[in-house]
C-alpha cells in the first residue's frame, strides 16, 4: 500500500515512524519545511537557549522517502495523485493531510506594508523552526521585546526571551494569562512568577499597532497599544493562537470546518484521504496539541494496518513548565472558572505560591488547575480522561492532595 | 564426616545466593548457621534459614520414584531401574514416532552449573534435539539481551554487590529486594548512611519504596518512557558527559533524537509522574559523580523488556555512568543460578560458555569437547513459552528438571492443558510439584544440602554449594539421571556423575566463550570466597569489575540502542479497565514448589491475595479480607482482597506462588519480547469484582 503523507511535521513523522516497522506500506513524506522533522514542543526550550536546534531532531525513523521543502500544491481525488511545486506527480493508495497549523497574524496597523507579505524586521510569528531561529538570533541581552498575546505561547515566549536577558513585555488583550486555562487567581500567580522573572506584564492591552523604520527590512521600533501609548520594541513576537491550514483539502473539495473533518478512523469525507494533527477535527475539536497528534498519529497507523482500536478523541491536560532557578509547573484542563451551581474545591498556598483547584459539576469533574504543586497530576489526569462518575461519599481531595481521599 | 562438623555452602533460593553453614543433626538433617560471607555478612532471610524444612519432612520430600500405573491411572511407586527403563522407553518411542525435535527438554534456573550443563548436553548429543529451554527465558532474559546489546556481554551485575553501599545514587528498578532478597537491602541502608540517594520506581509502595528517597510510582508498563523523560531532561540540563559518550560509545546521536521525542510532559501523561519529581530524579541522579541503574523483573518482565532495559543502559551511557568504578547498569538476576542457568547450555540458543549456537566456531568448539561432528549439533529452538505452548502438538515428549510451569508459565490454565496433552511426560524433582504429579515418570533428585555443585550468583562470583548430609535412600543425583538414560540411548561415556568432574568438562567446553570459566576450580572458589568470571587461567584472578577499560564489544565501545516507548501489549479499555502486576512476597518462593512446605514460611503467608487501592476497593464495594475475581482475557482467579493505599487505584497486584483458584498466572498474558521472547508477566489488562464468599 502506498502511502503519501503530506507534512512532515510531529503528526507526520510520528506516523511515519509507526510504520516504518510495518511490512506491506510504502511511506512517502512531503515536507515543506526545509528542517528535518522536529519537536515543535521544544521550540521554546530552542529560543530559551536551553537546547541547540539540532537537538530537537525527532527520530530519522521515516523509512520511506522523505521530500524535504518539496510542497504539495494540487490534490487529485480521482486520480489519486498529489502534484507538487516541483513538478513531480506522486500517486497514493491512501493519503494523508498533516498540514498542521498556522500562525494567526493578528490585524495590526503596520504589520504589512502595501501589497507585500513580509512582517517588518524583528517581528516575528513563533510557530516554526524559522520562526524560531530568527528569533534566537535576533535577541541579546537588553533588547527591548515585546510579546503580543498571553496563551500558551505568549507566556512560554517571554520566558525564553527573558532567559536569554531581553527585556520584555508581554500585552495582552484579556483579563489575566492563558485566559483558556486558568482563572483569574492562577493568572495572578503567573504573572507574579513571569514578574520574577523580570518579564512585564500588561494585561485588558489591546495593540492596535506596529512603528517601523522605513527602509530596508521596515525595522520594528514600537509597538501601539489602544490608549496611544507606544511600547518601544526591537523585537516583537506575535502569538495570537494558530489556524489549522486546511486550503490543500478546501481546493480538493473535502469537508472543511474549522479543520478538515475527520471520523473515528481519522477519515476525512474521502475515504481514501486521511488527516491528522493539528489541521483535523474530530468530532467538532480542533486540538493544536502535540500530544492529541501523536495519539491521532498512533491511532491512523493502527487503522491503516488493521490492528487495534480507532480514535476516541484525546481528554489530555494542558500542561506548561516554564524552566528557569526556580521552575513553574502548570497543569489545566476543562472549565476552570465554575458555573451556577457547581462545587469549586479550592487549595491556595500564598507563602508557596501554589493553587489547586477541581470543579465539579453534579458527580462530573468538569475542570481542574494545578499550579507549582503537581503531586497529583496523574490522579487528576487519570480521572478527566476517564470520564467517569465521581464517587459520591467521598470528596475529591485525593485529585488536589496526596493525603487527600480514604 | 563428624556430627559436629560445620559445612560452608550457600542457600537454596535466590540469586544472592547468601554463604551459609550447615551442621549435621542428629536427626538426618541440618541446623543452619551464620557464615560470613562477602554477599551477606552472616545475614539470612527467613526463607535460608528454614530451608531444611524441605529436606525430610513427613509427606514433603519425594523419597522414591512414581511411575504412572496404566492399570489405575495413577502415581505408584516404582524401582530406579524400572522407572529409569520407563523415561527412555518413552523418549525414544516418541523420537521414533515423530522425530527428534518432538522431544523436548525444560530446565531450570535453580539448577546447579554443572546439571544445567549436562543438561544441555545430554539434549544436544543424546536427545539430537533443538528444543531445550529453561525457565530462566521467565527471568531476567530482557536483561541479558539487553546487556549484550549495549555492552557484548551479559553479566548481571559487572561489579560486586557491595559496591552499591559506595555509590552516590541508585535507581532500582520494578525490584522489591526487601521482600525478595533481603539480605541484600543492607547495602540500600549503607549506602544511604553514606550520604547516598535512594530512587526506586515502582507502581507499588513497596517495603523498598519505602526506603527510597524519592519514589516514583508509574502506570505499569511505562518505565520505558520514564527512562526516555529522565534521559530528555538530562540532556536539557547539559548534563551528558560528552566525553564519556565521544570516547567510549557509538550511536548518540540515535539514541538521543528518540529521548527528545518524549518530551517531561508527554511522558508525565504516559506514566503518571510528575514531571516536578522526573527533575527530582535527574537532579539526585546527576548530583553525584557516580551512579547506578539496578533492574529487576519490573522492566524485564514486559514485551518491550529489552527495550526498557536498554532505556536505563542509554540513561547510564548519557551520563557516563558505566564502565568506571562504582558505576554502571545492573539486573538482580531472580533464581538462585539465574546467571549460572544461562550460561551453560540449557537456553534454547545457546552453548557453553555463552557461545552462540549459530556460530559456526562456537559449535566447533564445543562439538571438540564433546566428541561429536559439529554438523551433528541441532540448531536453536524454541524459547520456553513457546515450547510450553507446543506441548502435545509438535513436541510430544518432556523432560524437565526444576521448574513448575503449572504454576509459574504465563497463561497458566492453557499451559497445564498443553502439558496434559503430552504423550509422555518425565519430571525430576525435590517434591511433587503441580507439574510432577502431571508426570507419567517422577523421578526424586537429590538438592542443595544434600549434593556438591556450583553456582553463579548475580554479581558472576563462581560459588561452590557442598554437601552437607546424605540424601534419603532412593532419591538420587540428576547427573546419575543423565547418565543413566544416556547410557540407554546410547551413550556410555560422557555423562560423569561426579560434579567436580562435570565442571572440569565445562570448565574446556566454556574456555574461550564469553563466560570463560577455565581457570575456575573447586578449590581456588573455595580459598578465594568464589571466582568471578571470566577467568580465563589458572593463573587469571577472576573479574570481579568488568568493562572498567572497555566494554565486550568488538571495538570496545557501549552501544546506544534508540528505543521508542510502545503501549503494552494488552491496554485496559472498557471491558478489562484494570492493570494486573505481579510479583513475589516476602515468605514464599517462585512457585512456591519448597516454601509452601515449610510451615513457618505458610503461617507468614498462608495464600495468595489481590491488593487494591482503597478507592477501587470503595467503587467495588469489597472490605478487606472479603473474596475477589479478577478476570482476563485468559481465565479468572478469585483471592482475598488486601485492601492497601501502597498501590496506583488503576492497578491491582497478586502473588504468583500458589496453584488453584487463587493462580496468578492463570491471568497474566504471554506477549514475548521480540528480542529476548520473555512474557509480559508484569502487566496486562484485568476486570475485578466481588466474588461469592
Amino acid at each position: 500500500m502506498r502511502i503519501v503523507v503530506v507534512g512532515a511535521g510531529m503528526a507526520g513523522a510520528r506516523l511515519t515512524g509507526q510504520l516504518a516497522p510495518c511490512g506491506g506500506v510504502e511511506v512517502t513524506v512531503v515536507g515543506e519545511e526545509p528542517y528535518a522533522p522536529y519537536n515543535r514542543v521544544l521550540l521554546a526550550e530552542v529560543l530559551a537557549g536551553r537546547y541547540q536546534a539540532d537537538v530537537i531532531r525527532l527520530p530519522d525513523a521515516a523509512r520511506g522517502a522523505v521530500r524535504r521543502g518539496v510542497r504539495a500544491v494540487r490534490v487529485d481525488r480521482a486520480e489519486r495523485v498529489v502534484v507538487c511545486d516541483d513538478g513531480t506527480v506522486v500517486p497514493y493508495d491512501r493519503l494523508v493531510l498533516a498540514t498542521g497549523s498556522n500562525a494567526v497574524l493578528p490585524p495590526l496597523r503596520g504589520l504589512f506594508a502595501e501589497g507585500r507579505g513580509e512582517l517588518p524586521g524583528g517581528v516575528h510569528a513563533f510557530r516554526t523552526m524559522e520562526d524560531c531561529l530568527a528569533l534566537s538570533g535576533a535577541v541579546r541581552a537588553g533588547a527591548r521585546a515585546v510579546v503580543v498575546g498571553g496563551g500558551l505561547l505568549g507566556v512560554s515566549a517571554a520566558r525564553a526571551l527573558a532567559a536569554r536577558g531581553a527585556q520584555v513585555v508581554l500585552a495582552q488583550q484579556g483579563e489575566h494569562l492563558m485566559e483558556r486555562h486558568l482563572d483569574q487567581a492562577a493568572g495572578q500567580l503567573l504573572r507574579a512568577h513571569l514578574a520574577s522573572l523580570g518579564v512585564e506584564v500588561h494585561t485588558e492591552c489591546r495593540v492596535r499597532g506596529l512603528h517601523h523604520a522605513t527602509g530596508a527590512g521596515r525595522p520594528v521600533r514600537s509597538v501601539e497599544l489602544a490608549d496611544g501609548y507606544r511600547l518601544d520594541a526591537e523585537l516583537v513576537v506575535l502569538a495570537c493562537g494558530v489556524r489549522p491550514r486546511v486550503g490543500l483539502a478546501q481546493s480538493a473539495g473535502l469537508d472543511v470546518a474549522k479543520g478538515i473533518v475527520v471520523d473515528d478512523e481519522l477519515r476525512t469525507s474521502d475515504p481514501y484521504v486521511h488527516a491528522i494533527g493539528d489541521c483535523s477535527q474530530h468530532d467538532g475539536v480542533v486540538y493544536g496539541l502535540a500530544g492529541a497528534a501523536t495519539e491521532q498519529a498512533d491511532a491512523l497507523a493502527r487503522v491503516l494496518t488493521r490492528n487495534g482500536r480507532n480514535y476516541r478523541g484525546t481528554r489530555a491536560l494542558t500542561r506548561l513548565t516554564l524552566n528557569g532557578p526556580q521552575a513553574m509547573d502548570i497543569a489545566a484542563f476543562g472549565e476552570t472558572t465554575a458555573m451556577p451551581g457547581d462545587d469549586v474545591l479550592r487549595l491556595a498556598d500564598a507563602t508557596r505560591g501554589t493553587y489547586r483547584k477541581v470543579v465539579t459539576r453534579g458527580d462530573r469533574l468538569v475542570g481542574g488547575i494545578l499550579l507549582g504543586e503537581l503531586a497529583t497530576v496523574g490522579e487528576l489526569a487519570r480521572a478527566w480522561e476517564g470520564d467517569e462518575p465521581l464517587p459520591d461519599r467521598a470528596s475529591p481531595l485525593h485529585l488536589l492532595t496526596d493525603n487527600g481521599g480514604s | 564426616m563428624t556430627a559436629t562438623s560445620t559445612v560452608d555452602t550457600h542457600c537454596p533460593y535466590c540469586a544472592l545466593q547468601c554463604g551459609m553453614g550447615l551442621r549435621p543433626t542428629a536427626g538426618g538433617t541440618v541446623e543452619v548457621v551464620e557464615r560470613d560471607f562477602p554477599v551477606n555478612k552472616g545475614a539470612l532471610c527467613g526463607k535460608g534459614r528454614t530451608a531444611p524444612g524441605v529436606l525430610l519432612a513427613e509427606g514433603v520430600r519425594l523419597t522414591g520414584p512414581l511411575v504412572r500405573s496404566g492399570a489405575t491411572g495413577e502415581l505408584e511407586p516404582a524401582s530406579w531401574g524400572a522407572a529409569l527403563d520407563r523415561v527412555a522407553e518413552g523418549l525414544v518411542r516418541v523420537r521414533a514416532g515423530h522425530g527428534a525435535d518432538a522431544v523436548g527438554v525444560f530446565g531450570g534456573g535453580g539448577l546447579t552449573n554443572e546439571k544445567a550443563y549436562a543438561l544441555g548436553k545430554f539434549a544436544r548429543v543424546v536427545l539430537k534435539t533443538s528444543q531445550i529451554d529453561y525457565n530462566g527465558r521467565f527471568c531476567m532474559s530482557s536483561a541479558a539481551a539487553a546487556h549484550q546489546r549495549a555492552f557484548g556481554l551479559d553479566r548481571g551485575l559487572p561489579f560486586p554487590v557491595a559496591d552499591i553501599a559506595r555509590t552516590g545514587c541508585v535507581i532500582l528498578v520494578g525490584s522489591n529486594l526487601a521482600d525478595t532478597m533481603p539480605p541484600a537491602l543492607r547495602y540500600l541502608t549503607e549506602l544511604k548512611a553514606n550520604g547516598g540517594k535512594l530512587i526506586v520506581v515502582d507502581p507499588r509502595r513497596t517495603r523498598t519504596a519505602e526506603q527510597a528517597d524519592l519514589h516514583l510510582q508509574p502506570r505499569p508498563g511505562t518505565d520505558l518512557a520514564l527512562a526516555l523523560g529522565l534521559l530528555h531532561l538530562v540532556v536539557a540540563e547539559g548534563l551528558v558527559d560528552e566525553a564519556f559518550v565521544e570516547e567510549r560509545t557509538h550511536g548518540w546521536p540515535e539514541a538521543r533524537a528518540a529521548a527528545m521525542a518524549h518530551w517531561p510532559e508527554l511522558v508525565e501523561r504516559i506514566t503518571g509522574v510528575p514531571v516536578p519529581a522526573l527533575r527530582e530524579a535527574v537532579r539526585l541522579f546527576c548530583g553525584t559523580p557516580e551512579g547506578m541503574v539496578l533492574t529487576a523483573r519490573g522492566p524485564e518482565q514486559q514485551a518491550k523488556g529489552t527495550d526498557t532495559v536498554g532505556a536505563w543502559i542509554n540513561l547510564c551511557l548519557a551520563t557516563g555512568r558505566a564502565g568506571r568504578p562504582r558505576s554502571g547498569y545492573g539486573c538482580l538476576t531472580g533464581q538462585g543460578n539465574g546467571q549460572g542457568g544461562r550460561e551453560h547450555g540449557q537456553k534454547a540458543d545457546q552453548l557453553p560458555g555463552y557461545r552462540k549456537l549459530d556460530d559456526p566456531a562456537a559449535r566447533a568448539h564445543v562439538a571438540g569437547v564433546w566428541g561429536v561432528d559439529p554438523d551433528d549439533l541441532p540448531g536453536p529452538g524454541r524459547s520456553a513459552y513457546e515450547l510450553l505452548d507446543a506441548l502435545g502438538r509438535d513436541v510430544k515428549g518432556l523432560l524437565l528438571m526444576g521448574s513448575n510451569p503449572v504454576v509459574s508459565a504465563p497463561r497458566a490454565a492453557h499451559i497445564t492443558e498443553r502439558i496434559a496433552a503430552l504423550d509422555f511426560l518425565a519430571v525430576c524433582d525435590v517434591v511433587l510439584s503441580e507439574t510432577a504429579a502431571m508426570a507419567d515418570v517422577v523421578l526424586p533428585v537429590t538438592q542443595w544440602a544434600e549434593e556438591t555443585g556450583t553456582v553463579t550468583n548475580l554479581e558472576g562470583r563462581v560459588l561452590l554449594r557442598r554437601k552437607a548430609i546424605d540424601p534419603p535412600d532412593g532419591v538420587r543425583s540428576d547427573l546419575y539421571v543423565l547418565n543413566v538414560l544416556a547410557a540407554h540411548l546410547g551413550w556410555e561415556k560422557g555423562f560423569a556423575t561426579n560434579p567436580e568432574e562435570v565442571f572440569d568438562e565445562l570448565r574446556r567446553a566454556s574456555a574461550g566463550g564469553p563466560a570463560d570459566y577455565s581457570g575456575i576450580t573447586y578449590r581456588r572458589i573455595a580459598e578465594e570466597e568464589g571466582v568471578f568470571w571470566p577467568c580465563p587461567a589458572d593463573s587469571h584472578p577472576g573479574t570481579p569489575r568488568l568493562f572498567l577499560d572497555r566494554f565486550a564489544t568488538p571495538d570496545g565501545r557501549a552501544r546506544f540502542v534508540p528505543v521508542m516507548h510502545r503501549p503494552s501489549a494488552e491496554e485496559p479499555d472498557a471491558e478489562y479497565p484494570l492493570y494486573l502486576t505481579t510479583g513475589r512476597v516476602l515468605a514464599q518462593y517462585q512457585s512456591g514448589a519448597q516454601t509452601r512446605r515449610v510451615a513457618e514460611l505458610n503461617a507468614a503467608a498462608p495464600g495468595p491475595f489481590v491488593q487494591l487501592h482503597p478507592q477501587l476497593a470503595d467503587r467495588l464495594g469489597v472490605a478487606d479480607g472479603e473474596p475477589v475475581a479478577v478476570t482476563s482475557r485468559r481465565g479468572r482467579a478469585v483471592a482475598p482482597a488486601r485492601v492497601s493505599r501502597g498501590i496506583r487505584p488503576d492497578t491491582v497486584f497478586m502473588p504468583f506462588h500458589w496453584p488453584g483458584e487463587g493462580r496468578a498466572n492463570t491471568l497474566t498474558n504471554p506477549a514475548l519480547d521480540p528480542a529476548s521472547r520473555m512474557p509480559e508477566f508484569k502487566v496486562c489488562a484485568v476486570r475485578v469484582e466481588r466474588a461469592q464468599a
